[in-house]
């Protein structure tokens, strides 16, 4: 019961009501009505009742689900604090990683529905096949090319440098695919690269390190690449870690077409 | 299809809307301006066939416009058509040339 005796005197009556509606909302709140997708792509959702902590995460929520209820429940995660980019799902029809979204965001009417993320093929239940996204990583050539023996010593960057200003704005990337079920281009056309491996080749691009910034700017500027993005901003919305892939994916558009006049490309 | 058309289509699209935008805007203007007095065929081609600068003008405007429009309406067929590609360039080619000659044909008209 929340403590009134701050708010000055009330009458016996007014304080009962007050009293009565406090209990009302406490017992409203103690529980959750969760929407949970079951199956692969043909699937349906299953309701639960989860009761409603302080302070607790759409995974904890899950979890519960999982330990408490139905120990069939399949679902991925790891490390709780935000760090391993493995427990992104789609809650109330957003992309987010649900342990560090907590319930009281996102809860409409006391109810949340939970589904596996958009553009990924369903595995079972909320966990998604990953292996495009990651494939795409590779086909972006979003891998560092190096150019020195490790025994010639550190290279000296420039932290005030706008490359390396251009690579620490994009660089926190922890690889969940919220942006990439978010991005509305690659359930258009699912050949896309996508936000966050382009949002890698980015900051190999502004690497002073790499050996091959055009070799990166020519798997990009392919077909599916950074060109064909609308700059919705669907990504740069969505991301938990509040990047901004649409500027990178701009920062290409434009190094891809200096290096085209230049004839690198 | 390969990088480099898609690279140059993405660098002819934008140059293209770099002329069109100040054209636009001129059009716009002269048409908020032309409407004030009535609009009649022969206000208007005594206008147009004054000075060279209006159909040179237009034509700038139909050659920017037929680039534009033909690349955007080929991204868009991609994305939202089973169509091949193939099929999706062919279009595109078909309408830019179709805008080209019913636009040179109206700019002939009015010079």
């Amino acid at each position: 019961m929340p403590d009134i005796r701050g708010y000055g005197a009330l009458s016996g009556c007014a304080q009962e009501k007050n009293e009565d509606r406090a209990l009302t909302a406490v017992e409203t709140d103690k529980t959750l009505k969760v929407d949970i997708w079951r199956g692969g792509e043909d699937g349906y959702y299953q309701s639960f009742t989860v009761p409603h902590e302080n302070s607790q995460t759409v995974l904890d929520v899950v979890t519960y689900v999982q330990r408490k209820l139905d120990p069939t429940l399949s679902y991925r995660f790891s490390c709780r604090v935000g760090m391993c980019g493995s427990c992104a799902m789609t809650v109330n029809g957003r992309p987010r990683w649900t342990c560090r979204t907590h319930v009281d965001l996102v809860a409409e009417d006391g109810c949340i529905e939970i589904a596996p993320m958009r553009n990924f093929p369903r595995i079972k239940d909320l966990a998604v096949d990953m292996t495009v996204f990651f494939d795409k990583w590779r086909d972006a050539n979003a891998r560092f090319v190096p150019t020195e023996a490790e025994l010639d010593g550190f290279a000296e960057v420039d932290p005030d440098s706008r490359e390396r200003k251009e690579a620490s704005a994009a660089i926190e990337c922890i690889g969940c695919g919220i942006c990439y079920a978010a991005c509305d281009l690659v359930s258009w056309n699912p050949d896309y690269l996508g936000p966050a491996a382009l949002n890698r080749a980015w900051t190999l691009v502004n690497d002073v390190r790499d050996g091959d910034p055009n070799g990166h700017l020519k798997a990009v500027a392919g077909d599916a690449g950074c060109h064909a993005c609308h700059s919705q901003q669907g990504c740069t919305s969505h991301c938990p870690k509040s990047l901004s892939p649409t500027a990178s994916i701009a920062g290409l558009k434009r190094k891809s077409f200096a290096a085209l006049l230049k004839g690198a490309l | 299809m390969s990088g480099r058309l898609e690279l140059w289509l993405f660098v002819l699209q934008r140059m293209s809307a770099m002329v069109l935008a100040p054209l636009v805007l001129v059009h716009l203007g002269t048409m908020i301006y032309a409407v004030q007095g009535g609009l009649s065929a022969a206000e208007m081609l005594s206008r147009t066939q004054s000075q060279v600068i209006w159909p040179v003008m237009y034509g700038i405007f139909i050659v920017a416009v037929a680039i534009h429009g033909a690349i955007g309406l080929r991204a868009i067929i991609r994305e939202m058509t089973p169509l091949l590609d193939t099929t999706a360039s062919a279009i595109a080619v078909l309408f830019c040339l179709l805008v080209l000659i019913l636009g040179f044909n109206a700019v002939e008209a009015i010079a």
